[in-house]
């Protein structure tokens, strides 16, 4: 309940900050004609970075049989589409005139990367509302059978949205085939989402963006903090919902395994990133360098690397660093340096323009995020963990139909 | 009239312009008619006048006709530009020692935000060894502009006589194009601006980029607005040393307002080249190195504002 009314305390706040902004413009954030785009940008990329991992635990795990991984699913596909939600209100509140948002359909230029973007954010929200509403039907025919159990309100509610459902033959087959077909269609969907993602930026020529690494780099950063996200939620319900019987020890243990490697991965692309221009030296990319590495952004950049990828991998390679709180903690501090890396992608690489930054106010010259640039930021954080709580709170976190079916066959196979 | 120099100007603007209102009658519309009708009457006052030949005449006043506003132009033409016409700036390091001119009465004509410049004169050094110089940048309305490959909804666009502009009336202020541009020649209104009454009645236009609004980009427009009356921007006209020039790659020809050269002669004899040529933007805008200067670099830094001293001691 306290969780719940401070989340709604944030959103509230975020709430009226968004209010003054559509009042006095956007001066009432630092951003500023260098620094155009600030956090509310780098919180953008990390929510869809974040909800990239419906799609990895939900369709590539599905696609490889991974069987143990059945009770996350529905836990990643809600973070994934309640982070999808959010990255596009994000977007509009970083927008001058939201009011014209129709523009992009009416007057639409199919060569501009935001218009990608608004296209496979379209197609990758759909697929993921399927891809947690599918398997939901099921789990919502036994929720309506147990009527005693739930109140009047959300059993009404269960039939609506499920009462058709009745479990024929006929009826699992489609369900059946289309979940697949679905899981196979939202990988290319989801590549999609974070390379655009990754172009609104390396289109550019600014140096730190101007990078052919971009699309493969954002993509790894991206399943690794969704893995992040998985382990930090499966703990925390784990632990308020009892659910110790369906998250095991074990899925801890090979949630690690797959961190790790995710891990290992980003901190691949990353020395790519920045030690290849770094080797170079190139002018423009200098300034931009030396000041992630030595300069005013170094403490965030090492934190970034340091706690959101070196960190986690060293406690996650041990066997002892794979049991649950550890690994809550190593999934926290992977979703915490995400979003600070995100920052990091974002805001630098407008400081350091080709051409020196004179004849403007010196406010232009630095940027630190405004507190209504905060509020709005932790109100949209606030709103994805808040849609979680409620979904949590209303439909069963753990897919009952397909943990017992899958339970069934490990049976048979014994 | 302040000087011999402007008021010369002053005449070849006024010969361009009745050079254009003389070719708009010849098509469908004729601008005096209104007056057509009307018998005037000596009134015995006469004037001096100087003619279009260069003769000074005589002219009774009554006989002067005020030359009316051109006819306001549609958004569609305003997108697509003034036919004919390939608009090229060639700006002379040379002769710049920051006075500053063209930067207010750019900010004036278009009443920018105060501490917004779509002009920005630099002070550049190349490398540590290298002589510093002052270097006026405009917007450097690319062939290949970044701004306008980014632009979701149009609202920024590459027109015919090569000018790029934005429509603040499609923007969505998403800031793309600010990001795309490596010249950082864009600005935001991340208010609403401070406009005079009169500004903030006229209707909009993408062609005077008034009056300007708050949530959208603006940025150096090469003022298309004087290029159809025939008057040269207001940076053109309004530095004292000369140093841009405005003109017409087509007619192959760039004025400063005092002097006119064959752009191609100049940029030849001169070696000009362009900003950023590696980036493939294709701009506009050539520069002339600063050499043989008219002003030593020092004397630009009495010019200074506070705020630049800030930026160089860094």
């Amino acid at each position: 309940m306290i969780w719940t009314a401070a989340l709604i305390l944030i959103c509230l706040i975020g709430a009226y900050a968004y209010y003054r902004q559509l009042k006095y413009g956007l001066v009432v954030t630092n951003m500023r004609d260098y620094v155009s785009w600030g956090i509310y940008i780098s919180n953008f990329v990390f929510f869809v970075a974040i909800s990239l991992v419906g799609s990895l635990i939900t369709a590539i795990f599905r696609l490889a049989n991974v069987k143990w991984a059945t009770p996350l699913t529905r836990i990643a596909e809600i973070i994934a589409v309640s982070a999808i939600v959010f990255a596009s209100l994000i977007i509009i509140v970083d927008m001058g005139r939201p009011e014209r948002m129709l523009y992009l359909f009416l007057h639409g230029r199919i060569q501009s990367p935001i218009m990608w973007d608004v296209i496979v954010i379209g197609t990758y929200f759909f697929i993921s509302l399927l891809l947690l509403y599918l398997p939901l039907l099921p789990d919502l025919k036994i929720l309506i059978q147990f009527k005693e159990k739930t109140s009047k309100a959300l059993n009404k509610l269960y039939r609506f949205q499920g009462s058709f459902w009745k479990g024929t033959a006929d009826q699992l087959k489609i369900s059946k085939k289309s979940i697949t077909l679905l899981c196979i269609v939202i990988i290319p969907v989801a590549f999609c989402i974070h390379t655009v993602t990754s172009w609104l930026f390396a289109t550019t020529y600014r140096p730190g963006w101007d990078s052919t690494n971009f699309g493969a780099y954002f993509i790894s950063g991206a399943f690794l903090v969704g893995a992040g996200g998985v382990v930090v939620a499966m703990y925390i319900f784990r632990r308020f919902y009892r659910l110790e019987k369906y998250i095991t020890e074990k899925h801890f243990e090979k949630m690690g395994r797959v961190v790790v490697m995710l891990a290992l991965l980003y901190l691949y692309f990353n020395v790519n990133e920045y030690l290849v221009p770094a080797f170079k030296m190139k002018k423009p990319e200098e300034a931009h360098l030396t000041q992630l590495f030595t300069g005013e952004f170094a403490s965030l950049f090492w934190f970034a690397i340091l706690i959101g990828m070196i960190l986690p991998i060293l406690i996650l390679l041990f066997k002892k660093g794979r049991r649950p709180l550890p690994m809550f903690i190593a999934g926290m501090m992977v979703v915490v340096g995400a979003w600070f890396k995100r920052y990091l992608i974002v805001t630098p690489t407008l400081l350091h323009p080709f051409l020196p930054m004179q004849d403007v106010p010196e406010s232009y010259h630095h940027y630190f995020p405004s507190w209504e640039e905060w509020a709005i930021a932790m109100g949209s954080m606030a709103g994805v963990l808040l849609v979680i709580t409620f979904f949590a709170r209303i439909y069963p976190i753990i897919p009952i139909q397909e943990t017992i079916s899958e339970q069934h066959e490990k049976d048979e196979e014994k | 009239m302040e000087n011999n120099d402007s008021s010369r100007r002053d005449f070849l603007v006024t010969g361009l312009l009745t050079a254009l209102t003389a070719a708009g009658c010849s098509s469908k519309k004729n601008p005096f008619d209104s007056y057509a009708g009307d018998e005037v009457k000596a009134s015995g006052e006469t004037v001096k006048l100087l003619s279009v030949d260069g003769e000074i005449i005589e002219m009774d006043k009554a006989f002067l006709k005020p030359v009316p506003d051109l006819p306001r132009v549609s958004n569609s033409e305003e997108r697509k530009g003034i036919e004919g016409k390939k608009f090229v700036m060639v700006i002379d390091l040379s002769r710049c020692k920051n006075v500053g001119a063209c930067k207010s009465a750019c900010n004036h004509a278009h009443q920018l935000n105060p501490g917004q410049n779509w002009i920005k004169v630099l002070s550049m050094e190349d490398a540590e060894h290298t002589a510093p110089y002052w270097q006026p940048t405009t917007c450097m309305h690319c062939d290949e502009p970044p701004c306008v490959k980014v632009c979701p909804v149009d609202a920024t666009f590459k027109r015919q006589d090569g000018i790029v502009l934005i429509d603040s009336d499609r923007c969505i202020g998403c800031r793309f194009c600010m990001a795309a541009c490596p010249y950082s020649t864009r600005v935001f209104n991340w208010q609403e601006p401070l406009l005079t009454q009169e500004v903030a009645a006229q209707p909009y236009s993408c062609e005077t980029s008034m009056p300007q609004k708050k949530g959208t980009v603006s940025k150096c427009d090469f003022c298309p607005d004087m290029a159809r009356k025939g008057e040269l921007p207001h940076c053109v006209s309004a530095c004292p040393n000369g140093v841009f020039m405005f003109g017409d790659l087509n007619e192959d020809s760039v004025t400063n307002g005092a002097e006119t050269f064959r752009f191609s002669e100049l940029i030849k004899d001169k070696a000009g080249y362009r900003l950023m040529e590696d980036l493939g933007t294709k701009p506009s805008v050539y520069y002339l190195p600063p050499v043989n200067r008219n002003f030593p670099y020092e004397s630009g830094l009495e010019n200074e504002t506070n705020e630049d001293k800030h930026t160089h001691s860094k």
